[in-house]
């Protein structure tokens, strides 16, 4: 079955993804409205897997319930908590209950989330999680056995265009194709001149590139993730421009400058589409998509 | 040389594994546990001096001079009324040495150490794991830098995507492996080794626990 994520990548038109992040509890108030809010919005959102290694409701789960409300999930999958056995099996749960799309990834250290002294598993890692998922589509599992029942996903993987030195980036972009991704999901992007240049580069390669819009929320935020995050880069001029918002006004700020570069994405068709990161605002995706004049 | 790499456990953790011991026999490494001044002389000493302090009966140190060797239970021997006289034998060695005491002794024995790893001294008081006898080796591939090892996920397809200027994204202190072998690669020209998509590795080279027999 080809999903509807897939056909919209293969449509040639401009691709909007988001996330919604599964609670911590089971409290489902709060992503139930979100993904009600984006499910006409956006063409998949993606559901994530104890981001930041904190655990939390299951992405699978979570996945379930955007197909359940009608939206388009993509599973985000981390090698960091299963071993090949597990991941298998839940790609298979997966495919049953029609959740196509998924999203490869390595996963943080254990160390860096809230149960620091759990076993970190890596068994695989993100690319042969791709290449086992086109294993499982041709009827193989990893151990070279006969699958009864067939699955079919729309795999992807995800790349750090500012990533410093630049070209081991470039080697593990190329290995990810190599090993099956259609679909590529940027970490955050700022300098859309540098972004420009990566595209450059990227498309000669047989993949859809999703330019990943985290939203800033502050000028302290901007600092925050420039410090902190590795491959991320905030411009000093855009951390200029969200300080130089009125007090209480920074968010607006945000929005404009995200539905700003989402414009200018598109206007010069730099790639295949974006991928809107909101990290616990996902209330203000509309806003955003809308200064994009995408809604 | 391979050093065995520990550190001590914390006095809370060693009083309570002692709760109940007042006898105490302390029995230090020349070797490893010297080298990383976990469990030498000044070490059992220091270790002496605060047992006593609580309390308890020390009724007699020593330093082996190499814990895991075979010729322990004839050291030991030596201090045979002493060990007699003791509840508990409290051990700064390796786990090795705790095992291989352990295996010679009819005694309760508890380590005060924390075996870390197998690693060098690469530079005055710096120790940094070399090998984790994965029973896989995967050197071929990286020009004799451990990915297994060295990265903190055993990443054997480069980099993880979080590197931070070289290093790791769990401590600013260690090495990035991928960057190291990358820049490793590059200077020799092989970074062609490093687009070859790794199959996933296999675990069970040696399932533990391990055994070798020679054969005959």
């Amino acid at each position: 079955m080809i999903s509807s994520f897939k056909k919209a990548l293969e449509s040639g038109k401009f691709v909007v993804t988001s996330e919604v992040a599964p609670p911590k509890g089971t409290n489902m108030e709060k992503m139930p409205h979100h993904i009600e809010l984006l499910k006409d919005k956006v063409d998949a959102m993606n559901v994530t897997d104890h981001q930041s290694s904190v655990m939390r409701f299951p992405s699978l789960g979570g996945a379930l319930l955007v197909k359940e409300m009608g939206g388009e999930p993509i599973l985000q999958m981390t090698c960091r908590d299963r071993n090949r056995l597990a991941l298998q099996a839940d790609l298979l749960f997966a495919a049953s209950r029609g959740i196509n799309n998924v999203l490869c990834l390595t996963g943080d250290s254990v160390i860096l989330g809230d149960h620091k002294e759990a076993k970190g598993v890596f068994d695989l890692d993100s690319s042969q999680l791709l290449a086992a998922i086109r294993r499982l589509e041709k009827g193989k599992d990893l151990g070279g056995n006969d699958l009864d029942g067939s699955v079919s996903f729309c795999a992807g993987a995800i790349v750090t265009p500012e990533a410093d030195p630049i070209e081991p980036q470039l080697i593990k972009f190329e290995k990810k194709i190599e090993a099956g991704a259609e679909f590529i999901q940027t970490q955050a992007v700022y300098d859309l001149d540098n972004f420009k240049q990566f595209m450059e580069y990227a498309k000669q390669f047989p993949v859809k590139i999703l330019a990943g819009i985290i939203l800033l929320t502050s000028a302290p935020m901007a600092r925050f993730m420039n410090k902190n995050v590795a491959g991320v880069n905030v411009p000093q001029e855009l951390i200029d421009e969200m300080a130089s918002a009125p007090k209480g006004r920074a968010l607006d700020k945000g929005i404009e400058i995200a539905g700003r570069m989402i414009k200018r994405i598109r206007d010069e068709e730099m790639c295949d589409g974006v991928h809107v990161m909101a990290i616990g605002r996902e209330e203000v995706v509309p806003d955003i998509l809308s200064a994009a004049a995408l809604i | 040389m391979i050093r065995s790499i520990t550190r001590q456990k914390s006095e809370e953790e060693i009083d309570h594994l002692l709760d109940g011991l007042g006898r105490v026999f302390i029995i230090g490494c020349g070797t490893c546990t010297t080298l990383t001044r976990t469990g030498g002389e000044p070490e059992v000493r220091a270790m002496k001096e605060r047992l006593s302090g609580q309390g308890r009966l020390v009724t007699g140190d020593m330093v082996l001079p190499v814990a895991c060797d075979n010729l322990t239970g004839e050291a030991l021997e030596e201090y045979g009324q002493q060990i007699d006289q003791a509840d508990v034998l409290l051990i700064m060695t390796c786990a090795f040495g705790v095992q291989t005491i352990a295996r010679q002794l009819e005694k309760m024995v508890v380590p005060a150490l924390d075996t870390l790893f197998i690693g060098k001294e690469n530079g005055i008081g710096q120790f940094d794991e070399i090998c984790t006898q994965c029973g896989t080796c995967v050197l071929g591939e990286t020009v004799g830098i451990c990915q297994v090892t060295s990265c903190n996920k055993g990443l054997v397809n480069g980099h993880c995507g979080v590197t931070n200027n070289g290093k790791c994204e769990i401590d600013s202190e260690k090495d990035c492996a991928w960057t190291l072998i990358y820049n490793r690669l590059k200077d020799l020209g092989r970074l062609d080794s490093m687009r070859t998509l790794q199959k996933p590795r296999n675990h069970q080279g040696e399932p533990s626990p391990g055994k070798f027999i020679l054969s005959a």
